[in-house]
């Protein structure tokens, strides 16, 4: 999709706003249902699932409008999730430092791959139908 | 000054950091490796650090902090490129991709602690 239409520029701006809004606001809201460390690595296991389970449906089957897309990963769950609360809470929790990193970066990466295969499934009945 | 719903803090930095993150993730971006990503979390990770230690009041971190800096960087993002590195055989920028953002994430706020140090905020 080339941008070169001002309002395509505006469309994008849009899209990728009301994604931010909503997926920092519900990023927020699970972080006072579940403070500190555990409500982050919550967001961050969350997020990159349903990130995973996007581009993946995107590359293997690609029934979602490019639109949608850009609203819901580079909008909602980019900003749902976070990097920066989990790196300063990391090193303010010296005790859970490494932890932390290690339940992240398996439940982050873990994610994906549950996402991989949850569109691997849907693929092979698309195949079926 | 008139108190501002902390949902619309939060959702107009987050909304300003997630488009942020776009345009200056695409600028930096290059074929083949996710240093667009890499950018955005070692810079969004000093910010919120400084705004942090800086003790500044609960508005500000609400809007700069988890709204803006939590949009800006990305989590999800970060975990699919790393994935996707690796089942695509190149393992070795997998990792390095995984370790220069957790390095590069502390070594910024280690920066920005010893900034608000020197500054003596």
């Amino acid at each position: 999709m080339t941008e070169s239409h001002p309002l395509l520029t505006v469309e994008t701006i849009v899209l990728i706003g009301i994604g931010g809004f909503a997926g920092s606001n519900l990023r927020y809201f699970v972080g006072s249902l579940v403070p500190g460390l555990q409500g982050t690595l919550l967001v961050n296991a969350l997020g990159s699932f349903a990130l995973g389970f996007l581009l993946y449906e995107a590359m293997h089957l690609g029934l979602l409008a490019d639109e949608t897309k850009l609203a819901a990963t580079t909008g909602f769950l980019s900003s749902f999730t976070t990097y920066s609360t989990f790196a300063v809470e990391t090193a303010l929790t010296p005790e859970w430092a490494v932890a932390n990193v290690a339940a992240s970066y398996a439940l982050g990466f873990g994610g994906v791959l549950l996402a991989r295969q949850a569109v691997a499934v849907l693929e092979r009945r698309e195949h079926r139908w | 000054m008139v108190s501002i719903e902390p949902a619309h803090l939060v959702g107009t930095g987050g909304a300003i950091g997630a488009l942020c993150r776009h345009y200056l993730g695409a600028a930096v971006d290059v074929e083949g490796f996710p240093m667009g990503t890499l950018t955005v979390n070692i810079a969004g990770s000093f910010v919120l650090a400084l705004v942090t230690f800086a003790g500044l009041g609960s508005d500000i971190l609400l809007f700069v902090g988890t709204g803006a800096c939590g949009s800006f960087t990305t989590f999800s993002s970060f975990s699919f490129d790393t994935v996707h590195l690796w089942e695509s055989g190149r393992h070795l920028q997998a990792g390095f991709n995984a370790i220069a953002n957790l390095l590069g994430a502390l070594a910024a706020i280690g920066l920005a602690w010893g900034l608000v140090a020197l500054v003596g905020l």
